[in-house]
């Protein structure tokens, strides 16, 4: 009956900005790269490859449009990157009261 | 140990996120207790404008040219006073946002806004066309219809910034409907509603997330 509580971490989540973007997506529908770029403080080129490892996983979903002739490029989570954000905090949570 | 702690900032980090993007955090209570002094001073201005048109009124009778003198110059008055609270609410937020090295305009900011000018401009533009009409019933119904789309819009922006406002939105829509029944005191009731409430709504929102402004 023991559990692990380390089962439940993502390894993907190790890493700050992508934790950083699944908790955004998960309470915001869709959100711009740039809203993501500006929430999280990081630079154009480490955000997208954090994005395209996340897309990869299909934790999260991209949805490519166009403002006027300005493409916007919006993300949003998937049902597999709710469940394994939520898995996560679960882990996160057992861990923080396991070890009192 | 370690581990602990790095769980317990992996939390917090979630958390913060979550409300960040989700929500605008940088609205300052003192920009409600600003808001709520223009208007009282504005009402205060109102009251002898309108108690100057009466004694006119006593004296000489009625004329319509005089009412529509009366009607431009509390339209201008009341475009004063939003102008002067907006531009008050505009300055300290941007200053709070600024201690708390957040962006003034982003994605929640935006929301916001959109989400508060909806009920408030469809307010303000049925209030203009109440306006071309002389009808003394209508026109009074114009400050509690003022305090009712204005609680509307603060309900409704409520959700994509700090919660008390929820609360401060159903208070000035409770009040805009008592006034209905008694459309001689609009005035009062305006008073009470923009002045008033803002100050005390401002200084709680204040002692609450501001007192003690260290972090975000």
């Amino acid at each position: 009956m023991p559990k692990n509580p380390i089962a439940g971490l993502n390894k993907l989540f190790d890493n700050r900005i992508r934790l950083g973007v699944m908790s955004i997506l998960a309470v915001n529908e869709e959100v711009s790269f740039n809203d993501l770029k500006q929430l999280l403080e990081v630079t154009d080129g480490n955000l997208a490859t954090h994005l395209v490892s996340l897309e990869d996983n299909g934790l999260l979903k991209v949805h490519k449009g166009f403002i006027g002739r300005k493409t916007n490029t919006t993300y949003s989570i998937t049902k597999a990157g709710e469940k394994a954000l939520s898995e996560h905090i679960q882990a996160l949570e057992k861990m923080i009261r396991g070890m009192k | 140990m370690n581990e602990q702690t790095q769980s317990l900032e992996a939390i917090q980090d979630i958390r913060r996120l979550m409300n960040r993007s989700s929500r605008f955090l940088s609205l300052s209570g003192l920009s409600g207790i600003a808001a709520g002094g223009w208007a009282l001073a504005g009402a205060w201005l109102a009251g002898r404008r309108i108690g100057s048109y009466y004694d006119d009124y006593e004296r000489n009778g009625y004329s319509l040219a005089e009412f529509v003198r009366l009607k431009q110059h509390l339209l201008l008055m009341a475009a004063a006073v939003l102008a002067l609270a907006m531009a008050s609410a505009f300055f300290f937020t941007w200053r709070r946002a600024r201690q708390q090295g957040l962006p003034m305009w982003d994605r929640t900011a935006r929301q916001l806004s959109i989400n508060m000018l909806i009920p408030l401009v469809s307010g303000g533009l049925l209030l203009l066309a109440l306006l071309r009409y002389e009808d003394a019933n209508l026109l009074g119904l114009i400050g509690p219809l003022c305090l009712i789309f204005y609680g509307l819009s603060l309900v409704n922006a409520s959700k994509y910034t700090v919660n008390d406002i929820r609360y401060l939105g159903v208070l000035e829509i409770i009040l805009g409907l008592i006034n209905t029944q008694f459309l001689g005191y609009g005035l009062f009731f305006w008073a009470i509603g923009f002045g008033l409430l803002h100050i005390v709504y401002g200084f709680i929102m204040w002692w609450k997330n501001e007192r003690t402004d260290t972090k975000g």
